[in-house]
């Protein structure tokens, strides 16, 4: 299994380059040309949802994000932050909107605390039609 | 694909035409346009997303504040979309029931 790991500071100009980086190893592992659309949103909600959590609290530390190419495609983003009280206004409209939607589009994700320190762990998986080294 | 932004007045509806990528980065200009509009005194507001090729939640998010603001200045507010993978994601979030989508600027600008 081959991994891509790569952090970014929490600034809404990176999440682009992590779709970009996210869609090509997906390519390379095999997921279908059907399924990187869907692939790309959800690595850019992901990675959208860490920054606005990062950033509400005003944290600097890096957003992890790792693509992993084995039996199935894999996505792990995590943030650092801590869960706040919900805000009021378009920002929480948005955090509600990007929830749904990444539950919507992807079927297997899995989203939870970390097992130590503050902030959250959300896995993506899509299946990969073949493999090519 | 940066965001691209550009107006043009159609039947008396001032049509925002969007291009480009609307994301976390780039939404917030697509607020700012949209505001400016309806605090401009523009009476009527059709988004046209033809041009879009990438809209993330952060957009969703920005159409239904501009929908939410021209009801509040009396302002008519509508969506061009037809592109079939930006309607599943207002679909998934079930959005296609709340913004007055459209399949054409024609059908946005005589509805």
């Amino acid at each position: 299994m081959a991994t891509v790991r790569l952090e970014f500071s929490p600034e809404p100009a990176h999440v682009r380059t992590v779709r970009l980086v996210g869609v090509a190893v997906a390519r390379r592992a095999g997921v279908a040309d059907d399924q990187l659309d869907e692939v790309r949103l959800a690595i850019g909600e992901a990675c959208a949802r860490a920054v606005a959590r990062h950033q509400r609290l005003g944290i600097r530390d890096s957003v992890e994000v790792a693509f992993s190419d084995g039996d199935r495609y894999l996505v792990k983003v995590v943030d650092r932050a801590a869960d706040a009280e919900q805000i009021d206004g378009d920002e929480q409209l948005t955090i509600d909107v990007s929830a749904t939607l990444l539950q919507g589009l992807v079927k297997d994700l899995h989203m939870a605390p970390l097992a130590s320190g503050p902030g959250t762990e959300v896995r993506m998986g899509w299946p990969v039609r073949r493999r090519s080294r | 694909m940066e965001l691209s932004l550009a107006t043009r007045v159609v039947s008396a509806h001032t049509v925002l035409e969007v291009g480009g990528e609307v994301d976390v980065y780039t939404a917030p200009k697509l607020r700012e346009r949209i505001t400016e509009l309806l605090d401009g005194g523009i009476g009527a507001v059709v988004v046209d997303l033809g041009k879009v090729e990438f809209m993330d939640s952060t957009g969703l998010g920005v159409l239904v504040g501009g929908y939410r603001k021209s009801r509040t200045v009396g302002a008519s507010f509508g969506v061009v979309c037809g592109k079939e993978s930006l309607l599943k994601i207002f679909r998934i979030t079930g959005l296609d029931q709340v913004l007055p989508l459209y399949q054409s600027i024609d059908a946005a600008t005589t509805a």
